[in-house]
């Protein structure tokens, strides 16, 4: 039977976690806002990109999303602001700032 | 009808390795336990079986590996001792937390150092506390017994814990006893087949195995792991009893080995139990009431059943086949006396460290601790706690 992750948190009794906390489910990891840990941010600037795609690969928590073949703005719900993107970038298209 | 055979320890849970024929079973060998993946590649090798064998770098890959087969929903097993138990420290509690029925075959030996490759019981004594459940064996029968009832204490429902079923290094698992050994299809029919309900390979539902847990579940999932520990210990009893339908040989927690009317009993583990039965019949004879407690599970710990089963002794000697250097004596000592006092059973109770690295522990040795025992009870002599039988100086 499937997890209901959603009825499991952190005021859960012990009774009702899963046996070893196992979860029947997939993809319930975009439900951890993995985001907040981040001490850097990148930023989008869109006038410059020429959706050439080569930051999409390279970020490690898959934080740029990709629609009809062109990125969109960041996902700041799970970006850790590792800044490979920025680094990757040729155009000057993303810059790191500090904080949130 | 059952088969009449000679085989050792090591032979005899290759056997019931061979009646189960479990789906995977990756090994790496290590003194004495080495025989045990030998003789199941050789079952494999002779078309005996179709268990999947893996031969791995190191046993911290073969527990890994068979944590891995059993998550993917396989039914696996690994076999080791000593050091080699040592390096899969790490793996032994991420199997239990992560609450997988796999089996573990310990061949008891001393750990390192100074080197030594023969039997005490520091190896699974040091991983009383890694979550698996644990099942000790006097004899070669024993072993064979414990282990056709491994799976199905492991893998039951209210319990999914690992398993460590242990016999005495050299002393069990190679010298050759008789034994009354099970027909296959007895075997497979009480072992059945393992069909869990959750499994990394099944398509029809993902899932994720060994979640990180932060703060806020940490405790809650201890809780829950420790409830399925107490769980085991009716699901023990319950395949023990049933065990004995089907063999004649039923299995509790330990065996009262003419310990009803005893005054001096030993608590002992393993097969320095049968040695302790020929003491104790010795001095029965000679009037002495002389009984022993010989534990079979220790993992969960029966501690109520324990002090039940000692209430009405005089005096107690605890034998404890490993150090736990806490400077007062072992961990079965330790564990016993704690049992007494949560259970008000107002024994006098001595604990002892013998047979050490494969130190020999003998009738004469036993008779003489019970004498002391009873010295101690009658005469006020004082008894020497926390000895080491047979030392010299």
């Amino acid at each position: 039977m499937a997890t209901d992750i959603t009825k499991i948190t952190e005021k859960s009794n012990w009774q009702d976690l899963t046996v070893g906390n196992q979860i029947y489910a997939s993809g319930t990891s975009r439900m951890f806002k993995t985001g907040e840990w981040r001490t850097q941010s990148p930023v989008f600037h869109s006038e410059k990109c020429k959706q050439c795609l080569l930051c999409v690969p390279v970020c490690p928590d898959s934080s740029i999303p990709v629609k009809d073949c062109k990125r969109q703005d960041f996902d700041y719900d799970h970006c850790k602001g590792c800044g490979i993107c920025a680094e990757v970038c040729p155009f000057e298209a993303i810059s790191m700032k500090e904080g949130q | 009808m059952a088969v009449r055979e000679r085989l050792s320890g090591n032979e005899a849970i290759s056997y019931a390795i061979k009646q189960v024929n479990p789906d995977v079973m990756p090994a790496f060998p290590i003194t004495p336990s080495t025989e045990i993946p030998q003789y199941v590649a050789n079952y494999i090798a002779n078309g005996e079986m179709d268990t999947e064998f893996i031969p791995v770098e190191s046993e911290h890959s073969s527990m890994s590996a068979t944590i891995g087969a059993s998550a993917a929903g396989a039914r696996a097993l690994t076999a080791t001792s000593s050091c080699g138990m040592a390096l899969m420290w790490e793996e032994l509690y991420v199997a239990a937390s992560n609450r997988l029925p796999l089996a573990l075959c310990l061949v008891n030996r001393a750990l390192s150092g100074p080197i030594n490759i023969n039997c005490d019981h520091s190896d699974s004594m040091g991983a009383r506390d890694t979550g698996f459940i644990q099942i000790y064996a006097e004899n070669n029968q024993e072993v064979y017994d414990n282990f056709v009832q491994a799976y199905r204490i492991s893998e039951h429902k209210d319990v999914r814990l690992p398993i460590m079923i242990c016999q005495d290094g050299f002393i069990t698992s190679h010298a050759v006893e008789n034994i009354e050994l099970l027909e296959d299809e007895k075997v497979k029919g009480f072992v059945g087949e393992y069909e869990p309900e959750n499994y990394l390979l099944n398509p029809e539902q993902p899932m994720a195995l060994g979640p990180y847990a932060v703060s806020n579940y940490y405790m809650e999932t201890k809780m829950a792991q420790n409830t399925a520990m107490k769980n085991a210990k009716q699901v023990i009893l319950d395949v023990g009893k049933e065990y004995g339908e089907l063999s004649g040989r039923s299995y509790g927690f330990f065996e009262a080995y003419r310990l009803e009317d005893a005054d001096y009993a030993f608590v002992i583990i393993g097969s320095a139990a049968g040695t302790t039965k020929d003491a104790v019949d010795q001095l029965r004879e000679e009037g002495v009431k002389a009984g022993i407690l010989k534990l079979r599970v220790f993992r969960p710990f029966p501690d109520e059943e324990i002090a039940g089963a000692l209430k009405n002794c005089k005096v107690v000697a605890i034998m404890d086949r490993s150090e736990s250097f806490r400077g007062k004596g072992g961990p079965l000592g330790a564990e016993v006396k704690a049992a007494l006092y949560d259970h008000a059973a107002n024994v006098r109770a001595f604990n002892l460290i013998y047979g050490l690295g494969g130190r020999d522990f003998t009738v004469e040795e036993a008779k003489q601790i019970y004498r002391d025992l009873e010295a101690y009870d009658r005469d006020g002599k004082a008894f020497e706690e926390y000895r080491y039988v047979g030392l010299r100086g």
